[in-house]
């Protein structure tokens, strides 16, 4: 019998009930629930009578209306302030665990499960909310869905799913100076494109992977999506267990032993076999900066915008020629010569506090660019929020001219106040750089924490590797 | 949820690659909290000349006349034909609902993104994967009252000329998509087993059951 991937293992041991079609029951050990997602679910079950099937594997918090400053004002748009308000009744009524807006435990729903133990490796993991991939570098099996289905994991603590494919990312090698976990998924995204990874769950493993710290992991599996696969996982190792230990909500004492015994076999066994394996050296990455409106649209920071005439697809080329247009850049231009005129750190790709410490490291003792309008620093949570100012890194920020930011989704989706205006270029190490994504009009480069400040500073893409010495 | 059986209807092309939902619909018609009446606000960055508003009315709004949609000839078409990998991005269902209340049944490209694929089914929309190539010829062949003849139960598309194009679909989402039946009262017939698995799970896993 051949061995099994880890997603073979975690499957096998969600399977509540099989279909002959080979659809399976799967049982959901969390279900996160943010303001979205989820009004229509409660009505849902509001109409049917319905109630939930286990409310103590629910935990909700409003992340991606919320304000990030004046928080004690209150919402000012009314919709905004609505759809929390929702959220609030709704968790009240059906008995579920939310942490509220001036909660110091809220944050990005993203950023919290991990931080809170609220999900732990082996678990399976499910929200209203496509960046749910960002869990399984916990080794959990974690995926967006749609509101139907949010409504069907509040009334059964199950999911109707048919197994993916198998595909193994292994990135090998050591990292250059300056390049992050960002760099290595936006240049696993370049290769493999926005649809490489339909209908498959990715694991990324390699000797570049084993070396990123859990925040790290976060931030390639959370990206999973973006490559087109619903799930990222990183097998468990120490860096995973030592994660958990002492979380909140992680298991404690005997429970603990136990729990670490059953984690340790949470990888893919030596002999498994995948559907397709993709190798990258790790060694050949440099810093990436997107320049299209997707995120597959993406080169090295010492490159130059890709030219559509050079593209044999034609429909690439197309589309490519209309990225182009809306991005406002030439074929030929050097990535380092545009310009931007706003930053955004944040998200819940980057915004945990190693993203803020490698931030923090480039500005420090330098100032914002006058061609800069704004430079937004928002943490992933009230907690981390907390953490970076006992290192003192909001100091950091503020005397270089960034603003120091409340906890939420912000100007990754500008479903708040924050956004860009109308042909406004942003360095942001948020995920999604479609078309109006930060806002009407707004143009989105992608990029790094460590990127994106130093942007901010010199007014323009840098190759922040040669700011940092031998 | 409304079933899906058969349908004819002109077609409406949109030959674009990738397009995401937050194309399908833009974050800030997210904020209702209602699942209908999204449709007038389906593609609305592209379908429109100004910036779209939750509630607003769209009655005046100035519209872009360039927009395959705008179109006097696809007015009425319950038939989209992309290109592959539609539905990328975010997991919202506001796009299908869009989709739907704006009067699409089936779309048809060469790939969808997978939660987008699945959100369809819950909302009587009917998502066909085809081979590039063929997805290719039908936009070669589309005219402006070109219309397909979709038939569910036996998994086949008729072109004006005759030709029958088979597609395929899971078993169990066509059968719940045929007869239009909701999800969760299926499951709720497992009920027993869903039980039996938390307890034993429980022991396995004690540290989840606490």
């Amino acid at each position: 019998m051949t061995g099994k991937t880890l997603y073979d293992k975690l499957w096998e041991d969600h399977v509540v009930h099989t279909e002959d079609d080979g659809s399976c029951l799967i049982y959901i050990d969390r279900h996160l629930v943010h303001e979205v997602t989820s009004p229509q679910a409660f009505d849902g079950l509001r109409l049917a009578g319905r109630k939930p099937w286990n409310v103590a594997r629910n935990l909700a918090v409003a992340d991606h209306n919320v304000p990030t400053n004046h928080r004690d004002k209150g919402i000012a748009d009314p919709i905004s302030r609505l759809q929390v308000e929702t959220l609030d009744k709704n968790c009240a009524e059906f008995g579920i665990t939310e942490f509220g807006m001036n909660d110091i435990r809220q944050g990005i729903v993203h950023v919290i499960g991990p931080e809170q133990g609220a999900t732990l490796p082996g678990m399976t993991v499910v929200c209203g909310d496509s960046h749910t991939s960002t869990h399984g570098a916990s080794g959990a099996l974690a995926f967006g869905i749609g509101t139907s289905e949010v409504e069907h994991t509040l009334a059964t603590q199950c999911l109707v799913q048919k197994k993916a494919k198998n595909l193994l990312i292994s990135v090998d090698g050591e990292v250059g100076k300056g390049v992050t976990a960002k760099d290595i998924v936006l240049s696993i995204i370049g290769k493999i494109g926005t649809a490489g990874g339909n209908g498959f769950t990715i694991e990324f493993g390699g000797s570049a992977i084993r070396a990123l710290s859990m925040e790290g992991r976060m931030t390639v599996c959370n990206m999973a999506i973006e490559a087109g696969a619903r799930a990222g996982l990183v097998a468990v190792d120490d860096v995973t267990i030592e994660y958990y230990r002492n979380r909140p909500l992680s298991p404690k004492g005997d429970d603990l032993v136990l729990a670490e015994r059953a984690w340790q076999n949470l990888h893919s066994d030596n002999d498994a076999v995948f559907d397709k394996v993709i190798n990258l050296d790790a060694t050949k990455i440099k810093p990436q900066v997107t320049w299209g409106t997707s995120p597959e649209l993406v080169v090295s920071v010492d490159a130059v915008v890709p030219n559509p005439a050079d593209e044999a697809d034609a429909v690439k080329a197309q589309s490519m020629q209309r990225a182009l247009d809306y991005m406002g850049l030439q074929a030929g231009q050097k990535i380092t010569d545009i310009q931007i005129d706003k930053v955004f750190i944040g998200s819940c790709t980057n915004s945990r506090i190693e993203d803020l410490r490698a931030a923090a490291v480039v500005v420090e003792g330098k100032k914002v660019a006058a061609n800069v309008k704004l430079a937004l620093i928002v943490p992933g949570s009230g907690l981390i929020k907390q953490q970076a100012e006992s290192e003192g890194l909001d100091k950091i920020f503020i005397e270089a001219g960034f603003e120091w930011r409340d906890a939420g989704c912000s100007m990754c989706l500008a479903m708040n106040a924050d956004r860009l205006e109308e042909g406004e270029r942003c360095a942001s190490t948020s995920n999604r750089n479609f078309e109006g994504r930060q806002g009407y009009g707004g143009r989105t480069h992608l990029v790094s924490p460590a990127m994106a400040a130093a942007a901010g500073i010199a007014g323009h893409f840098v190759d922040v590797s040669s700011w940092m010495g031998e | 949820m409304r079933a899906f059986t058969t349908l004819t209807s002109i077609v409406a092309p949109l030959d674009r690659a990738n397009v995401d939902t937050d194309a399908i619909i833009p974050k800030q018609f997210l904020k209702s909290i209602r699942r209908t009446g999204f449709g007038v606000y389906l593609f609305d960055e592209w379908r429109y000349l100004d910036q779209g508003q939750p509630d607003m009315d769209c009655t005046n709004r100035p519209i872009n006349n360039d927009f395959v949609l705008n179109k006097p000839q696809y007015k009425s078409a319950q038939i989209l034909l992309t290109r592959e990998n539609f539905g990328c991005g975010s997991s919202r269902e506001h796009a299908p609902w869009a989709l739907e209340d704006y009067g699409f049944r089936a779309i048809i490209a060469p790939s969808f993104a997978d939660i987008f694929y699945n959100n369809c089914f819950k909302n009587g929309l009917l998502p066909i994967a085809l081979d590039a190539e063929i997805v290719d010829g039908l936009f070669k062949e589309l005219t402006d009252d070109y219309a397909l003849t979709i038939d569910l139960a036996a998994q086949t598309i008729s072109t004006p000329s005759g030709k029958k194009i088979a597609f395929d679909v899971d078993e169990n989402r066509k059968f719940r998509l045929l007869n239009g039946l909701d999800d969760i009262g299926l499951t709720l017939q497992h009920a027993d087993k869903i039980r039996a698995y938390e307890t034993e799970r429980a022991k396995r896993a004690p540290w989840l059951f606490r």
